[in-house]
C-alpha cells in the first residue's frame, strides 16, 4: 500500500519475478544455516517451513532474526521468500500451481477473504486461536477471519494516526502541539500568519488522503460507524461522512494553509511531501504514519529533535488510532506452519521482534518497554491505551477498486475534493457511486 | 500469411513465362520447379506455430475472456463492452485517445516534413538530422522520466516553466510580498478588497495609519528591513506597514511590537473619491508619509501589485494541460523518425521536376505545395498511418509523465487496459474487452499499411 507508485512501476517486474518464483529453489535459505543439531526437547526438529512476506532490506533482516528465535526454540528450519511489493501477484501463480509457501504474510486483510474464498488458506487450529484470544482484542480476531473461521493474525502494525511536525516553525510561531481539532486549526492559522504554510499534503498519493479521512472519521463518528462504513453498511451520503469532510474542508479550503497551494499539493506525492517539511523546510506539518520517520531521516532531520510528532488530534469524541499492518496466514496444512503462526502471535515472539527497530506490535500483551527507542514506546502506548477503539485502515478493508487504486474510487474522489473543497455533497455522492460499483 | 507466401511464388512463374520461347504446355512442369506443398508446409510450420502461440491464441483467448467478469467464471456477454461506453472515466479515456489520434500524427508528420525540407538546404544537415533523430534511441520510459522533470511546476526544477518565467520576467518583474495578507478577523484595522489592502476606516490627516500584515514568507523578507516604528503624528498623512508577527509568539496583534520589522518598498496610495490623490513608498522601517495632502479623510490603500506572486509558469501536469504536455513529449520522440523517413522520400524525388517548375517561374512555396508534397504523399501517408497506430496504443509516456492525481484526466485506452487488469480491481474481463476494442481501432490502419506495402512491392 505504501509507496504505491513504486509498486505500480515495479508491478510488471514483480509479475515476471512471480512467474519465475514458482520453483521453491529460487528462494534464498536463511536462518537455516544455524539449525541446531542438539535434539531432544525440540519438537519440530527437521521440519522445513517456507514463509513469504514482502519485506526486504532491514525489515527482512529483522524478521529473519525473529525466525531464528523460532528455530532456536523448535528446531524447525525456516526459509524466507520475498514476494516483492505486489504480494498478490507473487502468491497467485503459486496457489494455482498448488505450491504455496507454508506461511504467507499478507499486507491487506482483504486478501484473507479473497484467498479464503479460493480455499487457499488453512483455518488456524484451536491452539493458535487461543493464543489470539489471549493477546488480541476481538476486533483483530475478526479482521483475520472469513465466514466464521479464523485464518490469520495481525503480526506487524503501522501507526497511521500521527501528525509529524518540524519544531522550528512551531517555535517561531510560538505554538504548542495541539490536542484537538480546533487547536490544530488555530495553530495552523498562527503558523500561516508567521509566514510558513502549515500543511504539506501528498495530494498525488491518494492513500495519504484516505488516511487523513479515516482518522477524522474515526474520531468524529466513532468506531461503530467506522465499522459500518468500512463494510458499506451505511452509505457514504451519511451525515457522519459530511461532518468528516467538512473538517478536511477547514484545511483544504485555505490556500495559505497549503504549501505550494492546491495545484502544487495535488502534484506532490509521498515522500516528496515529507521532504517539503524536513528537507526544503518549506512547511511545518505532514499528516502520515510512523514510517515518515524513515523519510524524515533521509531528508536530514533528526527524528525526535527536529522531526517530532503528536497523536492525531481528537476531532470528535474518540481519540483516533488507525493501524495498517500485515496478517500471517497458513497456506499449507503442516504442523510447522501452525507453530510458526502461534509463535508470531505470542507474547514471546512479539517481544523478540519488538526489541528490533522499525517494528510495532498490535499484540496488547507486548509491553511497550520492549521497544528500542522512546518514540516507538510512545506509539506502542497509544495503541494499548486506545484498546477496543483501535481500527484498521478503512481503505485497505475496502475492495481495492475502491480503496486501493490510483485514479479510481475513494482516492480519486478525495483528490477531486482537495481540488474543490467547497462541494461536500458532490464528493459524498461521488463516493457513494464509486462504492456501489465496488461493492456490488 | 499464406497470401504473402503465394506472392513470392508467382514472380518466378511470370519471369519464366514471360521471356520463355518454349511451348505453352510447360506451366505444369514449371510449377513443380517451386517448392512442393509438403516442403512449403515444413518451412511454414515454425513461423505458423510461433504466430499461432503468440498472436492468434492470445487474441482468441482475449475475445473469450472479455465475455466474462473479473473472476473469470461469470459469463456477462457483452457487458464489459457496454461498460466501456457507459462509464464516465472510460469516456474520458476514449475522448483523450481521440485527441491523441487527431493531433499527434498531424503534428509529427508536419514537423517531420518541415525538418526534412529544411535540412536539405543547410550545411550541417547530417549533424542536425542526427540530433533530431537522437530521441528515437531513448526508450519511451526514459523519455517519460525526462519530460516529467521538464514539466515540473517549480521553475527551479522544470525546464518548461524555467523558460516561461525567464521570458516573462524579462518583460515584467515582480517585487513584493507574495501571499502576505492582513490578519483575519474584525480586530484588524485593514482588510482585503479585490486583492488590495485598504483601511477599514477613512484615515484623517494627522493620525497615523497602521497596516499590520501577516504571512510574509521568510525568503521574501528584505535584508534591509528595520524594526518597525510607529509613524510620528504631525503634518500630512503618515503610517506604518509592518510584519505584525513576533517571532516565537507573544506580541500584541495590530500593534507595533519591539521585535517586529517593517516592510520596506511597499507602494501606498491615498485615495479620495475613487481618485488616487498621492502615492508613497515605505521606508526601511515600514513608515510612509504623504506630504502636502489637503486636509480631509482618505482611504489608504496598498495596491495589489505589492502582493502579486512571482509568475510561476504554467501547471503543465495539472488536469487541464496534461494531455497537450504529453503529446509534446511524444512529438519530441517521434519527430526525428518522421523526418528521416520523409527525407529519404525527398531524396528519391526526381530533381528535374523541381527544376522544371523553378525554370517556369514557380516560387519556392509553389514548388513545395504543388510538386514536393504531392510527390511525397505516399511517404507522408506511411508516416501518418504509422503515427496513428503509435498514438492509439500510447502507454508508457502517459503512465510516467502524468502524476497519479491527474491520471484519470490523462488516461488513454492502453493505460486503462493495464490499470483495470492488473491494478486494484484485477478485472481482466474488462481489461480484455478494452484490449479487443483497441485491436479493432488499430486494425483498419494496419490493413491500410499492409495494403500499401504490398502495392509498393508490385
Amino acid at each position: 500500500m505504501r509507496k504505491a507508485r513504486a509498486a505500480a512501476i515495479l508491478a510488471g517486474l514483480a509479475i515476471a519475478a512471480a512467474a519465475c518464483g514458482n520453483a521453491p529453489t529460487t528462494t534464498q535459505p536463511t536462518a537455516s544455516g544455524s539449525a541446531p543439531a542438539s535434539g531432544g526437547a525440540k519438537p519440530l526438529e527437521g521440519v522445513k517451513i517456507e514463509v513469504a512476506a514482502k519485506w526486504t532490506g532491514a525489515e527482512q533482516k529483522n524478521f529473519e532474526a525473529v525466525l531464528k528465535a523460532f528455530t532456536d526454540k523448535t528446531g524447525a528450519q525456516v526459509t524466507y521468500a520475498s514476494t516483492g511489493e505486489d504480494t498478490g501477484a507473487y502468491l497467485g501463480p503459486r496457489i494455482q500451481g498448488k505450491n504455496p509457501p507454508d506461511v504467507a504474510i499478507l499486507p491487506q486483510p482483504g486478501l484473507v477473504q479473497q484467498y479464503a474464498e479460493q480455499d487457499a488458506l488453512i483455518p488456524l487450529t484451536a491452539e493458535v486461536t487461543k493464543e489470539i484470544d489471549a493477546n488480541y482484542t476481538p476486533y483483530w480476531k475478526e479482521l483475520g477471519s472469513a465466514e466464521g473461521q479464523v485464518y490469520g493474525v495481525l503480526v506487524k502494525a503501522a501507526h497511521k494516526s500521527l501528525v509529524w511536525y518540524r519544531s522550528q516553525p512551531f517555535e517561531d510561531a510560538g505554538v504548542q502541539p495541539p490536542t484537538n481539532w480546533d487547536e490544530l486549526i488555530k495553530a495552523a492559522q498562527t503558523i500561516a500568519d508567521s509566514g510558513t504554510p502549515p500543511f504539506s499534503f501528498c495530494g498525488a498519493s491518494g492513500w495519504t488522503l484516505t488516511d487523513l479521512f479515516e482518522n477524522i472519521y474515526l474520531s468524529t463518528a466513532g468506531p461503530e460507524n467506522y465499522d459500518k462504513l468500512s463494510k458499506h453498511e451505511i452509505p457514504w451520503t451519511d451525515p457522519t461522512v459530511a461532518t468528516a469532510l467538512e473538517k478536511i474542508q477547514q484545511i483544504a479550503g485555505k490556500q495559505e494553509f497549503l504549501v505550494d497551494g492546491t495545484s502544487g499539493t495535488m502534484q506532490t506525492d509521498f515522500p516528496t511531501c515529507v521532504s517539503k517539511v524536513y528537507g526544503t523546510d518549506k512547511s511545518a506539518m505532514v499528516i502520515e504514519a510512523d514510517f515518515v520517520a524513515v523519510e524524515a531521516d533521509q531528508s536530514g532531520a533528526k527524528v525526535g529533535e527536529e522531526a517530532k510528532y503528536f497523536p492525531f488530534p481528537k476531532a470528535g469524541d474518540t481519540t483516533p488510532v488507525v493501524l495498517g499492518g500485515d496478517v500471517a496466514v497458513a497456506m499449507k496444512d503442516s504442523p510447522g506452519a501452525m507453530a510458526l503462526i502461534q509463535f508470531l502471535a505470542s507474547k514471546e515472539g512479539g517481544e523478540v521482534w519488538a526489541k528490533l527497530p522499525g517494528y510495532l506490535s498490535p499484540n496488547k500483551n507486548v509491553s511497550p518497554d520492549n521497544y528500542p527507542d522512546e518514540l516507538t514506546k510512545q506509539l506502542g502506548q497509544t495503541i494499548i491505551s486506545a484498546g477496543d477503539a483501535v481500527r484498521y485502515d478503512m481503505s485497505d478493508l475496502a475492495p481495492s477498486a475502491f480503496g486501493g487504486t490510483d485514479g479510481k474510487g475513494q482516492w480519486k474522489v478525495l483528490q477531486d475534493f482537495m481540488r474543490n473543497p467547497s462541494d461536500v455533497k458532490g464528493a459524498q455522492e461521488a463516493l457513494e457511486a464509486e462504492a456501489k460499483k465496488a461493492w456490488k | 500469411m499464406t497470401e504473402r507466401l503465394d506472392g513470392p511464388q508467382d514472380p518466378p512463374a511470370q519471369v519464366a513465362g514471360g521471356p520463355s520461347t518454349g511451348p505453352a504446355e510447360t506451366p505444369r512442369k514449371q510449377r513443380r520447379l517451386g517448392p512442393s506443398p509438403t516442403v512449403a508446409i515444413v518451412f511454414l510450420l515454425p513461423a505458423a506455430l510461433l504466430l499461432g502461440i503468440w498472436v492468434v491464441y492470445p487474441i482468441v483467448y482475449s475475445i473469450f475472456r472479455s465475455l466474462f467478469d473479473s473472476t473469470g467464471s461469470g459469463f456477462v456477454g457483452l457487458g464489459n463492452y457496454a461498460m466501456i461506453f457507459s462509464d464516465q472515466g472510460m469516456l474520458t479515456t476514449i475522448r483523450n485517445n481521440l485527441i491523441w489520434v487527431v493531433v499527434a500524427p498531424i503534428v509529427v508528420t508536419t514537423i517531420g516534413l518541415i525538418f526534412a525540407v529544411l535540412t536539405e538546404r543547410i550545411r550541417w544537415a547530417t549533424a542536425f538530422k542526427l540530433i533530431v533523430f537522437m530521441p528515437m534511441a531513448v526508450s519511451l520510459m526514459a523519455a517519460g522520466v525526462v519530460f516529467r522533470l521538464v514539466y515540473e511546476e517549480n521553475p527551479d526544477k522544470g525546464l518548461a516553466n524555467a523558460i516561461l518565467t525567464t521570458v516573462h520576467d524579462t518583460f515584467s518583474s515582480s517585487q513584493g510580498y507574495p501571499e502576505a495578507r492582513p490578519r483575519e478577523g474584525d480586530q484588524s484595522p485593514v482588510a482585503l478588497q479585490g486583492g488590495a489592502v485598504v483601511t477599514k476606516q477613512p484615515a484623517q490627516v494627522g493620525t497615523p495609519v497602521l497596516f499590520p500584515i501577516v504571512g510574509v514568507k521568510p525568503e521574501v523578507m528584505p535584508s534591509n528591513a528595520q524594526p518597525a516604528k510607529a509613524a510620528p503624528a504631525g503634518d500630512g498623512l503618515s503610517g506604518t506597514v509592518w510584519f505584525d508577527f513576533t517571532q516565537g509568539g507573544g506580541g500584541t496583534n495590530n500593534a507595533v511590537d519591539a521585535s517586529e520589522r517593517g516592510l520596506p518598498g511597499v507602494t501606498v496610495e491615498a485615495v479620495r473619491d475613487g481618485q488616487v490623490a498621492a502615492t508613497a513608498t515605505t521606508a526601511d522601517d515600514g513608515t510612509f508619509r504623504f506630504d502636502g495632502l489637503p486636509q480631509g479623510s482618505y482611504v489608504v490603500r496598498l495596491p495589489q501589485s505589492n502582493f502579486e506572486a512571482a509568475y510561476g509558469g504554467l501547471t503543465w501536469l495539472g488536469p487541464a494541460l496534461i494531455t497537450p504536455a504529453i503529446i509534446g513529449a511524444f512529438v519530441w520522440v517521434w519527430a526525428g523518425f518522421a523526418m528521416v523517413l520523409i527525407a529519404a522520400g525527398l531524396a528519391a524525388i526526381p530533381r528535374d521536376a523541381l527544376e522544371a517548375a523553378r525554370i517556369d517561374g514557380a516560387t519556392e512555396w509553389q514548388v513545395f505545395r504543388k510538386i514536393t508534397v504531392p510527390l511525397l504523399s505516399p511517404v507522408l501517408l506511411v508516416v501518418f498511418v504509422t503515427m496513428i497506430i503509435n498514438t492509439l496504443k500510447v502507454f508508457d509516456l502517459v503512465f510516467i509523465i502524468a502524476p497519479p492525481s491527474v491520471q484519470p484526466q490523462a488516461n488513454v485506452i492502453a493505460l486503462e487496459m493495464w490499470r483495470v487488469s492488473f491494478q486494484g480491481g484485477n478485472n481482466q474481463g474488462l481489461g480484455s474487452a478494452l484490449a479487443i476494442f483497441l485491436l479493432i481501432l488499430v486494425l483498419p490502419f494496419m490493413i491500410m499499411n499492409i495494403r500499401r506495402f504490398r502495392r509498393g512491392d508490385s
